[in-house]
């Protein structure tokens, strides 16, 4: 499932050790090297975009029917180790649903082999016992569940499968086989009304980690940004229950609610600035400085197959186009904030404007902001939305669900499912 | 006054991992889609809590280690501060 990113377009601020307050998901400060430039210590293997479920809010690119054969095991291996070389210690294995690869165990046999800490990202779908202990055995050290709502039909509704009960089972697996429990749960507005029920829910799991991640607007969850984006009221609900509900647990579970960007007024710190900490494989070994990454154009991003990690990291391009500030235009250039945020994110400047080098929209000195604004303006028109997709002024073109033969349309050109930047709805 | 007895036997948390990385120059303690670059005095107090020594022992051996005194203070603190952010817990 590759509905959240592992470090999330929302990295938490780098952090401290002790006596400092570490931010609860954040990667150590940036390493300065000779390069100038700290290693890639998060690594996401995005191993397969094959995927038994059909999400709407899914980041992955909605073109992802034309990439290239998936990388083979050797491949994969082979990543591992060079990224563990520079540094890297983080590893996500995501997808898609990382699942379909029959090499999983292999993999992570051979990445706790090298030390790294790592994170399964999955639907739950293809998890069966013998694969729970074989990835147990093989190292793996946690696994993060994603769930769509806490009630068994918005979770098939959205994902367009029946899974609900399946997900449910393999979350007593994980727990039966002592894992951290951590759940995820993507938030948007058919399903944020939801928050108390979905917390109750992973509490009733003995859930330690609950990610409620309101949906980024990347790949199809951008297709679908007019059925996906919640009302202001409809955010401050969901915060005020997220607030309570923590007040009352207490530290015996993390909550993340990842805040959806649209209604702020200053843009996260994507990735911690492209090209800082944070390196994405996607399955044909496109190496990415962010999973969205794919969408901006003239990137001429490396692949795996023809350079070496360490090359690709220093020395592409691609890795090097976003460092520093020297891309960076007005306002972002003169703004004392630019070291804090990098400007926002590339791939919402490229998407809303059209330029990847704007200031992401999302600030408000940001020229383009009313794009945002117009945006979440037409979300509070839409008024509170029933699930089952029927808000009160239902956007023109229906919910697109993830889909092979859709993707393949995007390939072909169909211009009512294009992911085309700028002013879209 | 952080209440941690000398008697406590922390350990690293279940689910968390600490381990040195080279590349960092540092001791991190990695957990779910998360990690921590611990500073030297953490990394050398955390390292030393493998669920068997108690405290007090963690104590005598950094003051050995290092050639200070008066540490109980500093490792209570920290040990308070990490069983909080569920870093360690407490073995008997």
């Amino acid at each position: 499932m590759s509905a959240t990113p592992p470090v999330g377009h929302g990295l938490a601020a780098p952090n401290a050790a002790v006596g400092a307050t570490p931010a609860p998901r954040g990667v150590g400060p940036p390493l300065k090297t000779a390069h100038g430039v700290g290693p890639p210590l998060w690594l996401l293997l995005e191993l397969t975009y094959r995927c038994p479920l059909h999400c709407v809010y899914c980041y992955n690119p909605t073109d992802f029917a034309n990439t290239g054969a998936e990388l083979a095991t050797a491949d994969w291996i082979r990543v591992l180790r060079e990224a563990r070389a520079l540094g890297a210690v983080q590893l996500g294995l995501s997808g898609g649903e990382p699942l379909v690869r029959e090499d999983l165990e292999p993999l992570v046999a051979e990445a706790h082999a090298l030390g790294f800490y790592i994170n399964l990202i999955t639907s739950g779908v293809g998890m069966s016992e013998v694969r729970m202990r074989a990835l147990k055995e093989a190292g793996l050290d946690h696994i993060q569940l994603s769930f769509q709502d806490s009630k068994r039909e918005l979770n098939d509704f959205l994902s367009s499968t029946r899974t609900f009960e399946r997900k449910s089972q393999v979350a007593s697996l994980i727990r039966q086989h002592g894992y951290p429990m951590v759940l995820n749960v993507v938030l948007h507005r058919l399903n944020i009304d939801h928050v108390g029920e979905i917390l109750e829910m992973a509490e009733a799991m003995g859930a330690q980690y609950v990610e409620l991640a309101n949906t980024q607007y990347y790949g199809w969850a951008w297709l679908n940004r007019a059925h996906l984006l919640p009302s202001r009221a409809q955010l401050e609900r969901a915060e005020a229950v997220t607030r309570r509900f923590r007040e009352r647990v207490g530290n015996r579970m993390q909550i993340y609610f990842v805040v959806p960007d649209y209604f702020e007024t200053r843009p996260k710190a994507c990735m911690n600035g492209l090209g800082s900490v944070f390196l994405a494989i996607a399955p044909d070994g496109t190496a990415m400085p962010c999973h969205a990454a794919r969408m901006l154009p003239g990137l001429n991003l490396p692949n795996v197959r023809d350079a070496d990690i360490r090359a690709i990291w220093y020395d592409s391009p691609a890795f090097n186009r976003f460092r520093g500030e020297a891309w960076m235009k007005e306002p972002c250039r003169s703004c004392p904030e630019r070291s804090r945020d990098f400007g926002g994110c590339r791939c919402q400047a490229y998407l809303l404007t059209g330029d990847p080098d704007n200031a992401d929209p999302v600030c408000d000195l940001s020229p383009h902001h009313a794009l945002v604004t117009a945006a979440v303006a037409r979300a509070e028109q839409a008024g509170s939305a029933a699930p089952a997709a029927a808000p009160a002024t239902a956007p023109e073109r229906p919910l697109v669900f993830r889909d092979h033969r859709v993707s393949i349309a995007v390939v072909t050109g169909d211009p009512a499912r294009g992911s085309a930047p700028a002013g879209r709805t | 006054m952080s209440g941690i007895p000398d008697t406590a036997k922390p350990a690293v948390a279940h689910g968390m991992r600490l381990q040195w990385e080279p590349a960092q120059e540092a001791h991190v303690l990695l957990y779910p889609e998360g990690m921590v670059k611990l500073n030297s005095s953490a990394g050398a107090i955390m390292s030393r809590c493998d669920g068997v020594r108690t405290v007090a022992e963690i104590v005598a051996d950094l003051e050995r280690t290092y050639g200070l005194t008066g540490l109980s203070g500093d490792v209570a603190a920290f040990v308070a501060l990490a069983l909080d952010k569920r870093w360690l817990e407490l073995r008997e």
